[in-house]
């Protein structure tokens, strides 16, 4: 679904990622963790083509990325739903339309419009449907910011940093819903250097832990 | 065709929805109306100076080729014999209409200006002009010139030619630079549009960042900028084009006599050409967006 081989990457003359190996299987559940600054964020871009690496190979279902189009890159995106840790909302829309936006982008339409309704009281977020993203907490952010991943039914959902910003009970209530996206058959990947939350995460689900360290991705080895 | 203009439709009715995503403010949206209304209310006025020039072209050569002068000098005894001669010679001639000596009155008249109103012509040794009004056909003018120079060897045909294609020549002139301007009046529409729409997504990058991210094509993106402001050049262009027409209207009527600058104006179906503003403005709007939204995508890879 989603792989690296021998992936490096780099800001200018330093290198951030060197060499990393990397499958997300379907129906995977993995935790990329690690000190900040060490490439998380890089990883998960790479891994949704918003950075081309500067060697080795990184396939998006089954196609290689660097020769992706923008066009190519577009039709990837609506397969992978990502979480941003600043959840990046467009502001002058309400939050059932950013939610819906995602459909929007597409040209497509939710079957029935209960099923947006759906959506955001499944992430509890019914009454805020009308609110502008300025106006939400944190926590309703990370919540909103799932909703929209998830709203086009991806084969993949990549979150970074999505409990950042929210204090423990949100945290959990955020795993939980992507603890349940993966019973659905999603693969997930959420970086995090929240061991407590993967420590949770343990008697949920089956999950593999990474760890960035010296440039490079290590397996944490046992399942958590 | 039909295609296209199901194409077209479309992109006019637009997606609301789709319509929503690029926000609706900014002062690039006040700069790019106003910049095609002002750009629209110039180019009226360049089409009306054309059009004015192109009307004033073909009146000066219109009347000045339909007309010519004969001017007869001879002693005082001999004047009223070779006017007759001048008379008869152009009454046989092909393409006079009419031909006819001014008078004592008229040829004072003339002078007017220059010798004030007592001028004595009896005692002067003025010539005395024939007026030629030719029909449509005209007047073999060398032809005329030799039967002249031998019936009335005083008389010296001038057909307005010497100065009349110079005149001509100026009011074509000014004509191509009316059309000149419009040119100009479009391309610096095109620039400040440009400018005005790469402000605008240089400054919604989030906008952009954020519409990649849930899978928007750069197409959709652009598609949502061109929309708008070529929408908003269209409006603008209504406004310019609907306060230059009515600028237009009310300049000081043009009178038979009418002058270069009374005579500035549309005439008849001319008035229909300003309609053409507007859609033009918002074509250039189109295709100036539509190259500024792929150049910042393209850059913003």
């Amino acid at each position: 679904m989603i792989e690296l081989e021998q992936v490096s990457y780099g800001y200018g003359a330093g290198t951030l990622l060197s060499e990393i190996s990397l499958k997300l299987a379907p129906g995977s559940f993995h935790f990329l963790t690690g000190p900040s600054g060490a490439g998380k964020t890089t990883l998960m871009k790479l891994c949704y083509g918003e950075l081309i690496a500067s060697k080795g190979r990184v396939t998006l279902f089954e196609r290689d990325a660097r020769q992706l189009t923008r066009d190519d890159v577009a039709q990837v995106r609506r397969r992978i739903g990502v979480v941003h840790q600043d959840c990046q909302f467009l502001d002058h829309l309400d939050v059932a339309e950013n939610v819906a936006l995602p459909l929007t982008v597409s040209g497509r339409s939710l079957s029935d419009e209960s099923e947006l309704e759906d959506l955001l009281a499944w992430v509890g977020l019914s009454r805020q449907r009308a609110a502008k993203p300025p106006e939400l907490s944190g926590g309703e952010r990370q919540r909103a910011a799932l909703a929209r991943a998830v709203i086009m039914s991806p084969d993949v959902i990549l979150a970074d940093e999505p409990t950042g910003n929210v204090d423990w009970d949100m945290s959990l209530r955020l795993l939980k819903l992507l603890v349940e996206l993966n019973r659905m058959g999603k693969t997930i990947l959420i970086a995090t250097h929240d061991m407590n939350l993967i420590r949770s995460a343990k008697a949920q689900v089956q999950a593999r832990v990474l760890r960035i360290a010296n440039k490079t991705v290590q397996h944490a080895g046992a399942d958590l | 065709m039909n295609a296209r203009l199901s194409k077209l439709l479309h992109f006019v009715a637009g997606d609301a929805q789709a319509d929503r995503v690029v926000p609706p403010t900014g002062y690039t949206a006040r700069l790019t109306v106003f910049a095609a209304a002002s750009m629209a209310f110039l180019a009226v006025f360049a089409l009306a100076l054309s059009l004015a020039t192109g009307r004033l072209a073909d009146r000066w050569g219109e009347a000045l080729a339909k007309s010519s002068t004969i001017r007869i000098s001879a002693p005082a005894d001999q004047m009223d014999a070779q006017v007759l001669a001048v008379t008869e010679v152009l009454a046989t001639t092909p393409g006079v209409k009419e031909a006819r000596p001014l008078s004592q009155d008229e040829q004072r008249a003339l002078l007017e200006p220059w010798f004030g109103p007592d001028l004595p012509l009896d005692q002067l040794p003025i010539p005395r002009l024939v007026e030629v009004i030719e029909d449509e056909e005209g007047i073999d003018a060398e032809g005329l010139k030799a039967r002249l120079a031998g019936e009335a060897p005083g008389a010296v045909l001038d057909d307005h030619a010497r100065w009349r294609e110079p005149l001509v020549r100026a009011a074509n002139r000014l004509r191509q630079l009316g059309f000149v301007a419009i040119v100009l009046i479009a391309a610096l529409a095109a620039v400040v549009i440009t400018l005005a729409a790469s402000a605008a997504l240089s400054a919604n990058e989030q906008v952009i960042r954020v519409l990649r991210l849930v899978g928007a094509r750069d197409n959709y993106i652009a598609r949502a900028f061109v929309r708008r402001y070529t929408l908003r050049a269209l409006s603008g262009a209504i406004v310019g084009t609907l306060l230059g027409s009515l600028a237009v209207f009310l300049l000081p009527p043009a009178g038979d006599q009418a002058s270069f600058l009374t005579g500035l104006g549309f005439k008849g179906w001319q008035w229909l050409w300003p309609l053409a503003i507007p859609p033009l403005a918002a074509l250039v709007a189109f295709l100036a967006t539509g190259q500024a939204a792929k150049t910042v995508l393209q850059e913003k890879r």
